[in-house]
């Protein structure tokens, strides 16, 4: 092994793909092949689009139960599902739409999109982003593995005890539920520092914080509120299986203990998850739409403003989930009152994108029209979520289908709708193919019209007071024609989203070439190949503007970005790390390649939490030992990473 | 080619001072365990501002300063061994490092097992009261940290002794000694709550 120089000039040239710089390069940075590659790649594009697909295959599953519950709700009385069937397969949706696609989808667009947006080579801590979706993986096959032996979560995704407690919930089912969700949380938070630290560390030089897309502020924001929030629920969890586990009085009464506290420490990170799913999607759609309208998006800086500002009130309307369990009235006028505002930011939002369709001349490429129809559904979600956010209005529609409606116009109004336009927006970037427009027209009028049956109706449900989590209903009751519509719409809706798997599925192998930048897009990650290659940029770019590609044509900068010129950094895995503020070189930061650490430490983990369900106090321990090895060995100082004194070899 | 791409300075290569990408990463890695201590905290609060019909609260009467406060200040002390060899390694000297670290270490193992008798003095469980719940829980959570910190320490004491640092490079040890002056900082919290808020009502 040879020695690192500790300090040197970057120089730098002009290389493109072709170049001999490029060919070096490709040896230095491509994931081994075989087995060792598969568990031990740090490539953020191979790790992005492994967050993706596990995530799509959680969509299928949590909307394969969805099917099974509207089969159930079509007519009054129907007997497909017994009540604690029904039970856990409610609980088993809401987990894994909200915990398992909603969040991870995101982490996986922007795994593969941060660096080629920022002008970097990966992310910060590539062995942290391995390990996150290895954590995310154990964590779902471990909440599955519960599911597909009977024990789903049964109490809602939500969980209240004393449901949830011990003596009225006897089986392993919430034990399953609160240990894969601590699990889950651990990959979350990691993925949240690196989003951060990269955020701070790795953009191109010139990329200062007013030239970042708006994708990048999305996630920054929710990864730092994640790193406040997620603490919350893993508690809540934990204590939760404390109580069933190893008799704590925490949430029971009769020893002292509260049942709110459990709301409270769950809303607490609740209502910031909402948020965290959604405001990453907002922010594709905020650097898609303006591709297909020809121009830049109107009011950038309100833009960027408006989704800290949403995140931050975010923290502070918990309670609005709480109106009806008989908090002191002044508590309550708060929290309604912050969560009216949130409107606010979220109006700032609305009419920038509106404002960027009407000064544009629009395109209207399916992804243009998931982008588009998006903003509809988030204006419809976002007026229910207002209402509710009215205390009497609350007390008479909480716990209705109402809310159910709300939910889901937000969640896949402003999750699901975004993510499908974005694929169709940078599926070309991943695979070098274009997807199937014409398919894309039936994808898209399938899901929209589908969704809108399915979910508009059930307003209407929701105030003629169908009750939310009943396994069905009599037939005098004046709900059966509106179930029916929803069954029918919730179907439609399903086939539109089988129609966009098939089309990913055949455009991978058939699709049209699309080029390096088929949309003739404006931002970094299109001036490099289609797909990208492992090392993403030959030199590293230098920034100056927020459009680097569309410099010709825009007034707003003088023309000073470089793309084909930049950094030269081949003295191994390197990249330049810049100033957080102005994105000034500050270091040429050594990148670690291909290590197994991250994959075995997430067997350790795993370990410990099968260990914790079944009471194996031996395993626990054991695997906890292996845990500690497991991150000395990761956390080792390297020379060839620069962690120790020259002359050192370890 | 603007003179915009090029640099002429020499930038420091590999991890270094607060430029190293583990740097960062320990600070938000200390936020979000600050975080959860602060809802650890909260649940203390939540819980002892309710009726306390089922018992005394605190469970066993205020409990006593008689360990916990020189527990606490042998805490500190280890913070400023620590403090006072990573200083050393700036200024040059090796041994200052592996002095500080060393002493660090013992009397992060001394805190442990005083933290032992501490437990074992308790008149409640962990499952005899919520107020034994969150006792147990709290202190219990800090006592992983303390050990995690004290592997931590033990590690950065042994690459001290191999070597591996010099007065610019020596990154591991800036960022392994923050994580171990937040555990001790959190201990404050810890114990400013348990022990001393009871005595000001």
């Amino acid at each position: 092994m040879t020695t690192i120089d500790y300090e040197r000039a970057p120089s730098v040239a002009e290389a493109g793909p072709d170049s001999e710089l490029a060919r070096r390069l490709q040896k230095m940075w491509e994931t081994a092949p075989g087995l060792k590659g598969v568990l031990g790649s740090v490539d953020h594009k191979e790790i992005g689009i492994r967050y993706m697909v596990t995530a799509f295959v959680f969509l299928a599953l949590g909307g394969l139960e969805a099917v099974v519950m509207r089969l159930q709700l079509a007519g009054p009385n129907e007997h497909l599902l017994t009540p604690e069937q029904y039970d856990q397969i409610f609980s088993a949706h809401g987990m894994t739409m909200i915990f398992l696609y909603a969040g991870p989808i995101l982490s996986g667009f922007s795994n593969y999109l941060w660096p080629l947006l920022l002008g970097a080579r990966d992310m910060a801590l590539p062995r942290l982003n391995a390990f996150s979706y290895w954590v995310f993986l154990c964590a779902g096959i471990f909440l599955y593995a519960g599911i597909a032996l009977g024990y789903g979560p049964n109490d809602g995704w939500f969980n209240y005890v004393p449901y949830a407690a011990r003596q009225y919930n006897g089986g392993p089912n919430m034990d399953i539920y609160s240990l894969g969700m601590i699990l889950l949380g651990i990959s979350t938070t990691a993925g949240a520092i690196n989003f951060v630290v990269t955020f701070l560390r790795m953009r191109a030089p010139g990329m200062s914080v007013n030239r970042v897309p708006i994708l990048i502020w999305g996630t920054l924001t929710v990864s730092a509120a994640n790193i406040f929030a997620i603490p919350s629920v893993s508690l809540a969890f934990f204590l939760l299986w404390m109580d069933r586990n190893v008799g704590t009085h925490f949430f029971d009464v009769n020893a002292g203990g509260q049942p709110l506290l459990w709301q409270h420490l769950f809303w607490m990170f609740g209502h910031p998850w909402v948020y965290a799913i959604v405001l990453p999607a907002m922010g594709m759609v905020s650097d898609g739409l303006p591709v297909f309208c020809r121009r830049p998006l109107v009011g950038y800086a309100a833009v960027a403003l408006a989704t800290i500002a949403t995140m931050v009130l975010g923290f502070g309307v918990w309670v609005h989930h709480m109106f009806a369990t008989g908090l002191p009235n002044i508590a309550l006028s708060f929290f309604s009152a912050a969560s009216i505002i949130i409107a606010v930011p979220s109006s700032v939002a609305v009419f920038a994108w509106i404002a960027t369709i009407w000064g544009g001349r629009p395109i209207f490429t399916t992804a243009f029209l998931f982008f588009a129809s998006f903003i509809v559904l988030f204006v419809i979600g976002g007026v229910s979520g207002f209402m509710t956010g009215s205390v009497p209005v609350d007390w008479q529609l909480t716990d209705t289908y109402f809310v159910v409606a709300h939910i889901h116009y937000v969640l896949i109004g402003i999750n699901v709708f975004p993510v499908v336009g974005a694929t169709y927006f940078w599926f070309p970037k991943f695979t070098g193919r274009l997807m199937d427009e014409r398919l894309g027209r039936w994808n898209f009028w399938i899901m929209f019209i589908g969704f809108n049956i399915a979910f508009l109706p059930m307003h209407l449900t929701g105030l003629r007071g169908m009750p939310r989590r009943i396994y069905t209903y009599d037939a005098d009751m004046g709900w059966n024609t509106l179930n029916m519509i929803t069954s029918v719409g919730s179907l439609l809706f399903a086939i539109g989203v089988l129609l966009f798997f098939w089309n990913v599925f055949v455009s991978r192998k058939h699709g049209r070439i699309a080029g390096d930048n088929p949309w003739d897009a404006p931002t970094l990650e299109w001036a490099t190949t289609s797909p990208p290659p492992p090392y993403n940029f030959v030199v590293i770019p230098t920034v100056g503007s927020r459009h680097p590609l569309w410099e010709g044509r825009l007034n707003e900068t003088r023309s000073d970005t470089y793309v084909e010129a930049g950094l030269v950094l081949d003295k191994g895995r390197e990249n330049v790390g810049t100033t957080p503020l102005d994105a000034q070189p500050d270091a040429i930061l050594k990148m670690p390649g291909d290590s197994l650490a991250p994959f075995i430490l997430s067997l350790c983990l795993t370990a410990i939490f099968v260990g914790l369900l079944l009471n194996l106090w031996v395993l626990v321990g054991l695997a906890l030992v292996a845990s500690a090895a497991a991150v000395l060995g990761w956390l080792w100082p390297e020379s060839k990473l620069g962690e120790t004194r020259a002359g050192v070899h370890v | 080619m603007s003179d915009r791409v090029t640099i002429q300075a020499k930038l420091p290569v590999g991890a270094i001072d607060t430029r190293a990408s583990g740097w960062w990463a320990m600070i938000f890695v200390i936020f979000t365990e600050g975080a959860l201590f602060a809802y650890l905290l909260f649940s203390y609060f939540y819980i002892a501002v309710q009726p306390h019909v089922y018992g005394d609260w605190p469970d066993g009467g205020i409990p006593s300063l008689s360990l916990a406060l020189p527990n606490t200040i042998i805490l500190l002390l280890s913070s400023v061994a620590v403090y006072w060899g990573e200083r050393g390694r700036r200024l040059g000297s090796n041994n200052r490092l592996i002095a500080g670290l060393a002493i660090g270490l013992i009397l992060g193992i001394a805190f442990l097992v005083i933290q032992y008798f501490e437990w074992a003095e308790r008149p409640f469980s962990l499952s005899s009261s919520a107020y034994g719940s969150l006792y147990f829980t709290i202190t219990g959570f800090h006592m992983m940290h303390v050990i995690a910190g004290v592997i931590g320490l033990a590690a950065m004491l042994v690459w001290s002794i191999n070597g591996y640092f010099d007065r610019v490079r020596y990154a591991p040890i800036q960022i392994g000694s923050l994580y171990w002056h937040f555990v001790d900082a959190v201990w404050l919290c810890v114990f400013f709550t348990f022990y001393i808020t009871p005595r000001l009502g």
